[in-house]
């Protein structure tokens, strides 16, 4: 029995942290600018197809990541500047429909870029290497992936609570009007968090894609919405909430694509009944049920509605 | 004041309302003309056809965004389960069989007249939507957004789960039903005799465009505008939130209902898998481009939007060479970045759109009222 849910659970919890790097964009950027940065997702993808073409235009993979990694930031940076500062002022709705207009540009950039065929991801020595854990065979990167993510959420969390641009950032998420009056430079703080949003989809992306081996320019929105959802189940704007949400988000979505196998396996039932379909669909339904229950989340703050 | 004003917009209106009628008048009666004059190969008609249909979907959306208020992102959604719903009504007898070729033929066996099958298409995609907006619609602003568009992803799901194939044919095609080519008149060889394959979307449109219109014209439009400005200020005024909301979103469903079986007859086949968020995402943009709150900017965009995407810019996704230069960047693809970033320059800098809030009469009309507000300034 354990055995057949191992694997399951294994890649779970890999996907997991990979939704997490992703979540932690979405849960910031909602947290100080009240966005849903729709773009976030399609800067995952970025990372992905740069990765691609920076290492196959010759560059060695120990310079290539770091590159990869600093570029998406730029990218992050780029955008906040471009499309979502010049509305500072506007209406929420506006922010978040410039944000889709981002998210389909960069889409169709990429599109015109690669001819709309799935580019190879390079495979990276280490955590592309098979290991055997438990009679569950499985890449380096299942394992990786949540060590890699713990220790670079406890940095950001260490970020947050203990520098001046970490307290800079909890004050302007508390209440943007008043720590402007208090001479926090609103501009800069936004753009760190985009910074540092960006560039941990760009780590998660390298471990994203180190296995599902191929990127396209629409590769981005599935993990984009699911990381979203993981933050919103975690308690928007909370950096723990979203990964203990992405977690969760990620070992459920997988075991519900093994639960098939292991129904039968434990002999429950006999046929196929085609529960992987659902697979994308069940991590909406949480979303839904969360959202009427506890629209806070997880580890979010209550709040209250002013006239 | 208040007194008088009626009387005096009556006037105003009567002129205004007159010139807007003939204009659409002759817009149908030039599409009529032009149809059995040109080829029916041109593309003016691909577009006309495709813009109508998204001309009904943006218009379904702006009453939902733009004049109540509700940020719903679940278009594609509505729009799959009226395609979905046409197309397994109208699909006839003897074709089914091979469409449903893996589920023996299905388990309806019968068909139903077009008509017929596009309303039903709009009152299923209405039901879904009472059904979704129960626990939905208490959400606000971005969660309803993301609520609605993992309905949309739900329901694409469902519609592939291959265990209710005998209803949708699993995430096979469904095809072969009546098309818009269909409601050409043939004589009894097979030749068209009367083309009326862009008439009848054009009609189909209007009809419900005017619908809408009449809607947001009556006092449940003013209760929407109402709560689109202030909720708690409406709910103040009398007005129920939860039963306006949910009449905004099934009105807007039930037609983004219709334009999805609209899509399936321009599109000849239905396919669970094409209803994406980035279709969605695309008529939220062409609702952005004609102005929020605009009806006639929404119609107008979705033209412009098709036109472009489909037939103006087609000319930069191939080499062109200019007197021996060859212009760089032109490959394919490249036609729909400037696109989108003419759409960013519009969402960045012309932020009203088309029409901003205004409507087709509100044009015959600028000149009074320009002379109104120089009155009111002195």
């Amino acid at each position: 029995m354990f055995s057949t849910v191992l694997p399951y659970l294994l890649s779970g919890i890999s996907v997991g942290g990979q939704y997490a790097l992703i979540a932690i964009g979405y849960t910031m950027v909602y947290g100080i600018l009240r966005l849903i940065n729709f773009a976030h997702g399609d800067v995952f993808m970025v990372a992905g197809i740069l990765m691609v073409y920076i290492t196959s235009s010759g560059v060695p993979l120990y310079v290539a990541i770091p590159l990869v990694l600093v570029t998406t930031a730029a990218v992050g940076f780029a955008i906040e500047r471009v499309a979502y500062k010049p509305l500072r002022t506007a209406p929420r709705m506006s922010i978040m429909i410039s944000a889709i207009g981002v998210s389909y540009t960069l889409q169709n950039l990429v599109l015109y870029i690669t001819g709309g065929l799935n580019q190879f991801y390079p495979s990276i020595p280490f955590i592309s290497e098979t290991v055997t854990i438990g009679g569950a065979s499985t890449r380096m990167v299942t394992i990786v992936t949540p060590i890699l993510t713990l220790i670079l959420v406890v940095l950001l969390v260490l970020l947050i609570n203990h520098t001046k641009i970490g307290m800079a950032m909890r004050a302007v998420s508390k209440d943007f009007e008043t720590s402007r009056l208090m001479g926090v430079k609103i501009n800069s703080v936004i753009s760190v968090t985009f910074v540092i949003g960006s560039f941990l989809a760009a780590v998660g992306s390298v471990l994203y894609f180190t296995n599902y081996t191929t990127v396209i320019q629409t590769s981005g929105n599935m993990p984009g919405l699911k990381a979203f959802v993981a933050a919103v189940f975690g308690g928007i704007g909370s950096v723990p909430g979203a990964v203990v949400g992405a977690f969760i988000i990620g070992i459920c979505e997988n075991l519900l694509k093994g639960l098939d196998t292991i129904l039968i396996k434990a002999k429950i039932t006999t046929g196929m009944l085609g529960f992987t379909t659902f697979s994308d669909a069940f991590t909406f339904a949480l979303l839904i049920i969360i959202l009427i229950v506890k629209p806070t989340g997880l580890f979010g703050e209550k709040q209250t509605e002013k006239v | 004041m208040t007194n008088g004003k009626p009387a005096v917009r009556v006037k105003k209106l009567d002129r205004a309302t007159l010139l807007t009628i003939i204009v659409i008048a002759l817009v149908y009666v030039l599409a009529f003309v032009l149809e059995q004059v040109m080829p029916s190969t041109s593309m003016l008609f691909t577009v006309l056809k495709k813009g109508a249909t998204y001309a009904l979907v943006a218009v379904s959306m702006n009453l939902l965004n733009g004049f109540t208020g509700l940020f719903s992102l679940g278009q594609a959604g509505f729009m799959l389960i009226g395609a979905y719903t046409y197309a397994i009504f109208t699909i006839p007898v003897a074709q089914r069989l091979s469409v449903y070729q893996y589920y023996d033929g299905g388990l309806i066996q019968f068909s139903l007249p077009v008509l017929v099958a596009v309303a039903l298409a709009g009152v299923f995609a209405a039901l879904f939507a009472f059904l979704i907006g129960l626990p939905v619609l208490r959400l606000k602003s971005d969660y309803l957004a993301i609520a609605t568009l993992g309905f949309a992803e739900i329901i694409r799901a469902i519609f592939q789960w291959d265990k209710i194939g005998l209803l949708t044919n699993g995430s096979n095609l469904l095809r072969l039903f009546p098309t818009f080519n269909d409601f050409n008149i043939r004589n009894a060889q097979g030749e068209v005799v009367l083309h009326l394959s862009t008439l009848v979307p054009f009609l189909i449109t209007g009809v419900c465009v005017a619908f809408i219109v009449l809607l947001i014209n009556s006092s449940f439009g003013r209760a929407f505008k109402a709560i689109r400005d202030d909720e708690t200020a409406a709910e103040a005024m009398g007005i129920n939130l939860a039963r306006h909301k949910m009449l905004a979103f099934c009105t807007s469903s039930f037609f983004a209902g219709v334009g999805g079986a609209m899509l399936a007859m321009y599109a000849n086949s239905v396919q669970a898998k094409s209803f994406t968020t980035a279709m969605t995402y695309e008529i939220l943009l062409m609702v952005v481009i004609g102005g929020i709150g605009s009806i006639t900017g929404s119609v107008m965009s979705s033209f412009l939007f098709v036109a472009c995407s489909e037939w103006w810019l087609r000319f930069l996704d191939q080499e062109q060479v200019w007197n021996g230069w060859k212009v760089p960047l032109l490959r394919n693809g490249f036609r729909l970045v400037v696109f989108s970033v003419i759409i960013m320059a519009v969402v960045l800098f012309f932020r009203k759109g088309i029409m901003g809030t205004q409507e087709l009469p509100d044009l015959f009309r600028k000149r009074r009222k320009l002379n109104g507000k120089e009155g009111g300034r002195s």
